[in-house]
């Protein structure tokens, strides 16, 4: 899922639940309906044909289409999908219910940068004793690697976002820019077209937490490490130095389109052609489809522009999960869900309606490769997605506090976007603001 | 009566606050007769060439997901009824049981609501979610109608105006010829509030049919969401994976939205200005 820009107000909402939430989980509830043991594939059709009443919040739009199919193949279950916001404002409402102790629901869906907060919290159920271990070889390696925390697993994959570089080419075709395979191409390709057009401009970004980390993670950089309760964040990393640099002269030559993402003019920007490119996850051809419209037939997609000439690196962006919260009243019924939706039957169905999968069977199979986005001229632009998620760098982790992290970025690296501060600077900011806050909930950060 | 003055200053300096108010008015009508696609391919203060969507738009809006936008009006009228109509109902009680009767404690009363007029109701949010979830009313629609129920502001605008606009006479005179405490309130005194009444009943219809941040916390479930909530749902549509932006239903809900609110202050207004000119000259 993509990173959001929230305001201001739910992003100190945020902060204040997870203040709640985390002192919340000091309370040592064991309410565990008596399930603790390990539980079988048996148990969980059991509990399938026992039937009952699941709360799912999710704010994905396939999963209407998963609950309807799932209710009619389990016709004794019935399945409450709400959406109760978007990103954050799920992670809110998520942990004031936790906090409070009532309305939690059965299944969430909670983003991979959110997880490891969610996790150490023991918000979310641990799924090692419904042996989801085994489902190791299901997934591609990015997504299945952050469902994990410590020694748990703590969701299960619904989909992913390997980056790919969507770029307008009729854009590119009228001023002859070719397609830029390194980040270094990409600055030529940006200050040409400035140039060229003083109204069009490579990309827009105004400071997004996800985007920033991903083209970190790209590079190669690994500006959190995270043993336990150990935490280190040092963004002068040489990964984070390499984005730093680029980025940097980027936005001291003004190259880049000062639109916050997904507003609706950013949809406008990509419609009318003044925003030529998005690095970004392979979830994007939906948004493309049904929210800019009149874009269709002149967007590309390419491979991600590399940090090393002739690399075959890659990163994710955004993609989500769904956990069990701890407090779910029936966990084995709400893992009967999980397992339909992320490698039963719910996969394909999703993969139907626009959704990007995070299952080895999908992603390599012939009918999705095959599948020609009509907005990208007849492309074949699953090609390229199923060769970024197999190039993903390994060995990614987030914060166990992202969400609030996430939530002060444009506090602090933000500036370096609209003031002299220095994207250097402000990511100083940004690691020393972190660490500050994961110091308070007790956490030893270097 | 004195003739007016004209000042060409003041004239120049009204019109520009009144286009500053008015134009995101404007901007609002005017992008509403625009489709999806119109919105981003035209001009934001002018029509879009040759495509007025306006009907459709409504249309669209009324309908969009299973009209759930309707529900949501529904919803926003239960709250301002039950929530700004009984809000009104309690601070002119109150505010005229504390202008009217001298009673131990009332000085106390005033400074509780001289403070509680300086709490933003914000701060207070996060506290009555807590307490409401324990009382198990989360999610249902007494969490938003309960907490609009106070307000500190109406109770102190009701006082000073009880105090101000019946004279003690009165209610003697009526205490004389026998009538109960209770007819004379509603017969007597009722009649002379109705500005004030109004005022506070405006007051509090606005803030509640804007409320967002209280109803964002206290429910989960689209079903119950007030109009606020709802279109902020459908604008993050646009912000989520395989989501569809729905900017120009967006608009139109907007726009149908503060239509009503209008209504009630134009409906209104005669009342509320007789109130404004409350006490101005001296009997």
């Amino acid at each position: 899922m993509p990173t959001l820009t929230r305001r201001r107000l739910i992003a100190a909402a945020a902060a204040a639940a997870t203040v709640l939430a985390l002192s919340a989980c000091g309370d040592d509830d064991k309410a565990d309906g008596g399930t603790s043991g390990a539980v079988s594939d048996a148990d969980v059709q059991a509990a399938l044909e026992k039937g009952g009443t699941l709360t799912v919040w999710a704010w994905e739009p396939t999963l209407k289409q998963v609950v309807e199919k799932f209710q009619q193949a389990n016709p004794k279950v019935k399945i409450n999908l709400v959406n109760a916001g978007t990103g954050n404002d799920q992670y809110t409402a998520l942990q004031n219910a936790i906090a409070a102790g009532s309305g939690v629901p059965d299944v969430a869906q909670l983003e991979y940068y959110a997880l490891p907060q969610f996790a150490l919290a023991k918000s979310v159920t641990d799924l090692g004793r419904f042996s989801a271990g085994s489902l190791k070889d299901t997934f591609t390696p990015g997504p299945w690697t952050s469902v994990h925390s410590g020694d748990g697993i703590f969701g299960l994959p619904m989909d992913s976002g390997p980056m790919a570089l969507f770029y307008n080419k009729e854009v590119f075709d009228k001023h002859g820019i070719a397609v830029p395979a390194t980040w270094a191409e990409y600055l030529d390709a940006a200050r040409k077209l400035h140039r060229a057009d003083p109204k069009a401009y490579i990309t827009s970004d105004t400071g997004d937490a996800g985007f920033t980390t991903s083209m970190i993670w790209q590079a190669g950089g690994k500006p959190y490490k995270v043993d336990g309760t150990n935490v280190t964040i040092d963004f002068s990393d040489p990964g984070a130095t390499e984005f730093v640099n680029v980025w940097q002269t980027l936005i001291s030559e003004k190259l880049l389109a000062p639109i916050a993402g997904w507003s609706d003019q950013w949809f406008q920007g990509i419609s009318n052609g003044s925003i030529a490119t998005l690095p970004t996850g392979a979830w994007m051809p939906a948004n493309f489809t049904s929210s800019a419209p009149s874009g269709a037939g002149k967007w590309r997609v390419a491979p991600l522009p590399q940090w090393q000439a002739g690399a075959k690196a890659s990163a994710e962006n955004g993609g989500s999960s769904l956990a069990i919260p701890e407090k779910a009243a029936d966990k084995t019924l709400a893992y009967a869900f999980l397992k339909y939706a992320a490698v039963g039957d719910g996969v394909q169905i999703r993969v139907d309606n626009g959704a990007f999968p995070a299952t080895t069977a999908q992603l390599t199979s012939p009918a999705f490769l095959g599948d020609e986005f009509e907005y990208f001229g007849g492309q074949k632009a699953n090609e390229i997605f199923a060769q970024s998620a197999q190039a993903v760098v390994p060995g990614w982790t987030y914060l166990p506090f992202q969400v609030y992290a996430n939530s002060v970025f444009n506090d602090t690296v933000g500036k370096a976007y609209v003031s002299p501060t220095t994207l250097a600077d402000g990511l100083k900011a940004w690691q020393d603001q972190s660490a500050k806050y994961g110091t308070e909930q007790g956490f030893t950060v270097k | 009566m004195t003739r007016r003055r004209r000042s060409p200053v003041l004239t120049a300096l009204t019109g520009i606050v009144l286009i500053y108010s008015l134009i995101p008015l404007a901007w609002l009508v005017i992008n509403a007769t625009k489709t999806q696609d119109g919105l981003f391919t035209s001009f934001g203060l002018w029509f879009d060439d040759g495509r007025f969507a306006l009907w459709e738009n409504i249309r669209l809006t009324l309908t969009y997901d299973d009209g759930i936008f309707l529900r949501w009006l529904g919803n926003t009228v239960l709250y301002v009824v039950a929530g700004a109509g009984g809000a009104t109902f309690l601070a002119v009680l109150a505010g005229y049981g504390l202008a009217k009767f001298d009673f131990p404690g009332r000085r106390a009363v005033f400074v509780t609501v001289i403070g509680a007029v300086a709490v933003p109701g914000t701060a207070l949010a996060v506290p009555t979610f807590l307490m409401f979830s324990r009382l198990g009313l989360t999610n249902t629609p007494w969490s938003v109608i309960i907490p609009s129920l106070i307000t500190p502001f109406g109770l102190y605008l009701m006082w000073t105006f009880a105090a101000e606009a019946i004279p003690d006479e009165i209610i003697e005179a009526a205490r004389v010829d026998g009538a109960s405490e209770a007819r004379t309130f509603f017969t007597i005194c009722v009649p002379m509030l109705a500005p004030g009444i109004v005022t506070v009943l405006l007051f509090s219809m606005v803030a509640t049919w804007n409320n967002y941040f209280l109803p964002l916390i206290m429910l989960k479930d689209p079903d119950w969401y007030p109009l606020t909530v709802g279109l902020n749902a459908w604008n993050g549509q646009a912000t989520t994976a395989g989501g569809t932006a729905v900017f120009h239903l967006v608009i139109t809900g907007s726009l149908l939205t503060i239509l009503p609110l209008l209504a009630a202050f134009l409906l209104l207004q005669r009342y509320w200005q007789s109130g404004l000119a409350a006490g101005s000259v001296k009997q």
